[in-house]
């Protein structure tokens, strides 16, 4: 049927050879676009798909790293590390969840509500990142959780460290450390790279500014895995490093003793070394238990923080502000003195009131107070006297002193809840309220009331500032060993009574900051303290200290809440008649002991009355203690200077 | 007939074993070397069952290949359309009797090996359409009556292998059946014509398409659609062949694959692990080696005196091309996963089987290059 003839057969081969030809040349073009993607992934994009490769490969698990401590002054933890018991669940490696969680909850004490959180979180992370179900369980729950193991597929128990504080003296100022929230995750940076499921931060206080070091780092566990997730071998372990810890100023003793002291008021106390800004004791009261804080607050013991109206979350000694009331006497009289404006021995006359600008100024003492000088101005806490100093200083010229002293900006760095307060000036009014000042208003800035805003720590700094012989200090609260030149200063002076050298000099060799012109005007300003307390007709002199090592010298004030009506005057209602909310805050500061001065304190009783008598009792106390604990504290000193 | 096998027998066992491609078989030998390495890989790093079966079958199925170098030429041309009839009936018995695995009916049960006769059948079909087209003129070429019988093979056990499904493999074969056609000059025309049917019938046929082939069609268009699901094996392989970098990472050393990411590692995406563990350098070696495979073929080709001897080894060579280079885009994302073996690389009897025959009838033709067929 077919016979091709031979020349048929001929141009048949041709055909085919053609053909062929183009076929082998489409060949060569799908060849090289095979080696053309070779390139492309192979040498162009190696990087990448080699990190691909490494993510696949690899998985790393966190560890979170154990927390630093903080100690007082004598190397005691005040905030330390307990050992809790914790269980952990790898989704992944749970066959079934549901029945899981049901099995837990025959063990442990869960709650529906947190199931649900926790089975929503599961869906929300990587399969193989562990989820904390419980922090902190009981020895019990955790032995019973390891009998019953081998039917729990998945559940890891774990031995971790967790947060503990030993006492609730020291609360606020040390803060609490919580778990991380997504808020903390997009406002600190440092958490970028450290957050491990479970890790808890600091949210207030020394907790929260010493967070970034006292954290530590990270560790982790490298393991290669497979596709299905198994482990095949650790590639890398690395232990991390526990955070840094921190010694303090502080003294655990002290704290404890006023914390003490202070229970069942809302009140605050603050003692500083005058010398170096060391802060010996800051405590404010009511406190609450930063433990709750670490696994969990229970909304039961939120709330009833949060409508106390003694405000036990608020450090008061830093974000409480208070007119200074008539501890501003002190700077006002300092002021007066620098500025010239007045001589110590010129008089004003007291008679229980003035009237100016047609408006009456009333003295505390209804009965007035005679013939007063500075010193007794002090003293006896003459109101009088200042309305007459003030109208002549001003309040811009006053405004310039209390700032140097320290009032109106923030003096401790790193807390956010520090708040600065109020230095008010003719300025200030005009920028902030947008009108301009009345003089009467001068008169009220003048006993510290008005728009003058406070803390317990800046009026606590102030008083230290006088003590010291006006040098300016910077408060710290973490224990720093260098060489304190005031110190040194002080010591030399002592020393060579005799000196040659002008005080400029001295000064300037020591490095030291004055801020006065003539040291001699912070003399009288301590001399007129010590006379109230130690003077008959002194404001604070029935809770003075005769003891000649404790001696102190103070100056009491009270922040008005409310002003008195002309009716209240008239009747001379007490203090302590006056709802609680409406009674004055009690103010004291002092500096001991008077003839060789080391601590400046500060107390403030919110709603207490008149700073006499609710707040120099508890000054007088803790001076005691603060003072009896002194030479210890120069031993422990004198221990870490000679190993440093 | 006796007389003309009197002529071939006239040629000396020695002057055969003299005028076989040497470079060709030292070609195919170094790949299965290749591949027992790369198989032994996959068995991470040890000697397991699928090393020692590759190997088994790599020996057993070389040797076929140079058994059947030594037949003639005129053998193969007169057996042809039996061969093709023998194949296409194993394939209709898959249908009735074929073994079923992960939702696909393709295997026999021959007791010593699960053979898939749709692998034997890309070589039947080639031999059937080459003896075929060897036989008309020229001029008939073109006649649309002489058309019905190559459309007829064609279509037949191209229904058979899709219907499986498994339609990789059906377009593999349509592809060798199809360069015969044209190396034998069917008008451009006709493929077009047939092109554009093939385009009115798509919608139909999409219909016909299981889920899984629509899903893997629509992963190809953009992998990262569902990348655990359907555009996981893309994606891992591109991740491997794209770590391997310029010199790999080493022999043993391919994450990808011994950690399991890598789906299908010994069969379909055997060269992403070579191209993982050797890099660059290393796949462009495999590469040469095919080029080389097919160049040789080629070039026998080009010396055998008889169009079925050329129509055969043209269109093996071409089809050889295409499985190679499918199963190379498909790895490295440029063509859907149809799923088509790597000749000789992959594990896998029948296809190792259906390429060996397809060899040694080419090497048959290089020692009988001289003999006519008919």
């Amino acid at each position: 049927m077919f016979s091709p003839s031979s020349g048929n057969t001929v141009i048949k081969s041709k055909l085919i050879g053609r053909r062929m030809f183009l076929l082998t040349a489409a060949k060569a073009v799908v060849m090289f676009g095979i080696v053309g993607r070779l390139v492309s992934l192979q040498i162009n994009e190696r990087t990448k798909y080699k990190s691909l490769s490494d993510k696949n490969r690899f998985r790393e698990w966190k560890l979170a790293p154990e927390r630093g401590v903080i100690k007082d002054f004598f190397d005691k933890e005040i905030a330390s590390n307990e050992q809790v018991y914790q269980v952990h669940l790898i989704p992944e490696n749970s066959e079934d969840i549901e029945k899981l969680f049901v099995r837990l909850k025959t063990i442990l004490n869960i709650s529906e509500k947190k199931l649900f959180y926790l089975k929503r979180k599961i869906t929300k992370q990587k399969p193989w990142e562990p989820i904390i179900i419980s922090d902190n369980i009981t020895w019990s729950e955790f032995s019973r959780l390891n009998l019953f193991l081998h039917e729990l597929e998945g559940v890891k128990p774990v031995v971790s460290v967790a947060r503990m504080y030993p006492d609730n003296s020291s609360a606020h100022i040390l803060g609490y450390v919580s778990q991380v929230s997504e808020k903390d995750l997009q406002n600190k940076k440092y958490l970028k790279d450290l957050h491990v499921p479970g890790m808890s931060i600091g949210k207030t206080g020394l907790e929260r500014k010493l967070d970034e070091e006292i954290i530590g780092q990270i560790g982790f566990q490298r393991y290669e895995v497979n596709a299905y997730g198994k482990r095949i071998k650790q590639i890398q372990i690395n232990e991390g490093q526990a955070g840094k810890s921190f010694k303090t100023t502080l003294d655990f003793e002290v704290q404890k003793f006023t914390s003490e002291l202070l229970k069942d008021k809302a009140a605050s106390v603050c003692v500083m070394d005058i010398y170096n800004g060391d802060i010996v004791s800051m405590v404010s009261s009511p406190t609450f238990e930063p433990n709750e804080f670490v696994h969990g607050l229970e909304k039961k013991y939120w709330n009833s923080l949060i409508k106390n109206e003694m405000r036990p979350l608020t450090n008061k000694t830093i974000s409480g502000l208070y007119p200074p009331g008539s501890t501003i006497k002190t700077l006002v009289a300092l002021s007066a003195l620098e500025n010239g404006i007045i001589k110590p021995l010129d008089t004003f006359k007291c008679t229980g009131k003035i009237e100016l600008y047609g408006e009456k100024f009333h003295c505390w003492e209804k009965k007035g107070h005679g013939i007063v000088n500075l010193r007794r101005g002090i003293q006896r806490s003459c109101d009088v006297y200042f309305y007459e100093v003030a109208r002549k200083l001003g309040v811009d010229r006053l405004s310039i002193t209390a700032k140097k002293f320290g009032l109106g900006k923030k003096v401790l760095s790193g807390f956010i809840e520090e708040r600065s307060g109020v230095v008010p000036n003719t300025k200030w009014k005009k920028k902030f309220i947008g009108q301009n000042w009345y003089l009467g208003e001068t008169l009220h800035s003048g006993i510290g009331q008005g728009y003058f805003q406070s803390t317990p720590l800046q009026l606590c700094l102030m008083t230290a500032q006088i003590a010291n012989g006006g040098f300016e200090i910077q408060p710290r609260i973490i224990f720093d060993e260098k060489n304190n030149n005031l110190r040194e200063y002080i010591k030399y002076k002592n020393n060579n009574p005799n000196d040659p050298l002008p005080t400029d000099l001295l000064v300037s060799n020591f490095d030291l900051k004055p801020l006065f012109k003539n040291q001699e005007h912070i003399n009288l300003i301590k001399d007129a303290m010590y006379s109230s307390s130690n003077e008959p007709g002194g404001t604070s002199y029935r809770h003075r200290l005769e003891n000649k090592k404790f001696t102190f010298a103070g100056k009491t004030g009270s922040s008005q809440i409310k002003r008195f009506t002309e009716e209240q005057r008239e009747a001379e209602v007490k203090q302590e008649s006056l709802p609680y909310k409406d009674r004055d805050h009690a103010l004291f500061v002092a500096f001991a002991p008077y003839s060789d001065p080391k601590y400046a304190i500060s107390v403030l009783v919110e709603h207490g009355g008149s700073g006499g008598k609710a707040a120099a009792p508890i000054a007088k106390k803790v001076i005691k203690k603060v003072l009896e604990r002194h030479e210890l504290r120069e031993r422990a000193n004198n221990l870490t200077g000679e190993t440093a | 007939m006796f007389r003309a096998r009197s002529i071939q027998s006239s040629l000396s066992f020695k002057d055969k074993v003299l005028s076989l491609d040497f470079i060709l078989i030292f070609s195919i030998f170094i790949l299965g070397l290749i591949s027992i390495l790369a198989m032994y890989s996959t068995d991470g790093g040890e000697f397991k069952y699928h090393t020692k079966s590759h190997i088994l079958r790599f020996s057993i199925f070389f040797i076929m290949f140079l058994v059947l170098s030594m037949i003639q030429i005129r053998f193969w041309h007169s057996q042809s359309y039996f061969i093709y009839i023998i194949f296409f009936i194993l394939l209709l018995g898959v249908k009735y009797f074929g073994l079923t695995s992960s939702g696909s009916k393709r295997w026999l049960d021959l007791y010593f090996m699960n053979l898939q006769p749709s692998e034997l059948m890309k070589v039947g079909l080639i031999l059937f359409l080459a003896k075929y087209y060897h036989r008309i003129s020229i001029e008939n070429i073109n006649q649309i009556r002489y058309l019905f019988l190559p459309i007829v093979v064609l279509i037949s056990p191209i229904i058979l292998v899709a219907t499986q499904p498994d339609l990789g493999t059906a377009l593999l074969i349509a592809a060798g059946g199809i360069t015969v056609a044209w190396l034998a000059g069917v008008r451009i025309k006709f493929f077009a014509f047939s092109g554009l049917a093939f385009l009115a019938l798509l919608p139909i046929a999409i219909s016909f398409l299981k889920p899984y082939q629509k899903s893997r069609i629509l992963t190809f268009l953009n992998p990262e659609r569902d990348p655990l699901g359907a555009g996981y094996q893309i994606i891992q392989s591109k991740i491997a062949i794209g770590s391997g970098g310029l010199f790999g990472k080493g022999f043993l050393q391919g994450s990808q694959s011994y950690l399991d990411y890598l789906p299908e590692k010994h069969t379909d995406f055997i060269f992403t692990l070579f191209s993982e563990e050797f890099g660059f350098f290393g796949s462009l070696f495999i590469l040469l080696l095919y080029a080389l495979i097919v160049w040789r073929i080629v070039k026998i080709g080009n010396l055998t005196r008889s169009n079925f001897g050329k129509l055969y080894c043209f269109s093996f060579a071409t089809a050889f091309f295409i499985y190679v280079v499918v199963n190379m885009m498909m790895v490295l994302g440029l063509l859907p996963i149809v799923g088509s073996p790597l000749p000789i690389m992959s594990y896998g009897g029948s296809s190792m089987m259906a390429i060996m025959l397809g060899l040694g009838i080419v090497m048959s033709c290089k020692v009988y290059k001289d003999t006519p067929v008919n």
